[in-house]
């Protein structure tokens, strides 16, 4: 009941703070709100038993993407200009609502209790921390995930030179 | 209806529309770029309220594990993708997106 009522408040502020980063005209406000919403959406981590995930999406996204994000706000703002919509503004609106209406259509009509049963992953008891179990998930040898962590590490080295040659002044 | 992973994957269908939506209709790249993180976050929160209800009264790590690398990778594309926007403003003075044609056929 208590993870019910924290989900309606997270959700309504996360919602809220969305359409405000969408419709804003300001967009240092706008990147504020977004990190507003980052951080609800640690708190619906919170609620989903995800204790190690809500810490990341605190310190990835609410910290190191929020800040880069005001930087970039910072260098390249024309605060005349704002943030406005293009000329695309209705038919954008038509093709989200209509994938929004896809989707829940789907998840109404989805049966989900069919598909359990068929895990081959690492599992915890609901409200048991999830640290040391994630380890487990990433690094075990038959079941975990080496290659595609080894992967990550070479994406964010390609993405650290990549992020440098393409601002370093070539004068 | 009984509250599971029925609310969360609405919720998650709802962040990702309003991201869409920005995405298809804003003309600042920044903003663009906002709009696809919370598209991403979308993501996420499915992700993980899959793990959460898929096996009753246990939690299923893989998804979790998806959402980490899901955050890497969202990590270097902000990165790569501010590093671009910075470098097509210092050469047009404007981050809009509808004045950046020059690759138009």
């Amino acid at each position: 009941m208590a993870v019910e009522i924290a989900f309606w408040i997270l959700a309504l502020i996360m919602v809220g703070a969305a359409l405000a980063v969408v419709l804003l005209r300001d967009v240092f406000r706008a990147a504020l709100l977004l990190i507003l919403c980052f951080f609800t959406i640690a708190g619906i981590y919170i609620t989903l038993n995800a204790d190690f995930l809500a810490a990341v999406q605190v310190l990835i996204y609410a910290g190191a993407i929020g800040i880069l994000l005001i930087f970039a706000i910072m260098l390249t703002r024309n605060v005349k200009e704002g943030n406005p919509f293009g000329r695309l503004k209705i038919p954008a609106f038509l093709v989200s609502l209509l994938v929004f209406a896809t989707i829940v259509g789907v998840v109404v009509s989805t049966n989900w209790a069919t598909v359990t049963g068929v895990s081959q992953g690492v599992e915890v008891p609901v409200g048991s921390a999830t640290t040391g179990a994630i380890a487990t998930a990433l690094f075990d040898q038959s079941k975990g995930f080496v290659l595609p962590f080894e992967i990550a590490s070479i994406v964010l080295l390609a993405a650290l030179i990549g992020a440098i040659v393409l601002v370093r002044d070539r004068r | 209806m009984h509250f599971g992973l029925e609310h969360y994957l609405i919720l998650s269908a709802v962040m990702f529309s309003i991201g869409l939506y920005g995405a298809l209709a804003k003309r600042n790249a920044v903003a663009i770029l906002m709009c696809i993180e919370i598209m991403l976050n979308a993501v996420n929160i499915a992700l993980v309220a899959f793990a959460r209800y898929l096996v009753p009264n246990s939690v299923l790590l893989t998804g979790q594990v998806f959402a980490i690398f899901i955050i890497t990778v969202a990590a270097a594309e902000a990165a790569v993708g501010l590093a671009i926007i910075i470098a097509i403003y210092r050469s047009r003075q404007s981050v809009d997106v509808e004045q950046a044609d020059s690759m138009k056929g």
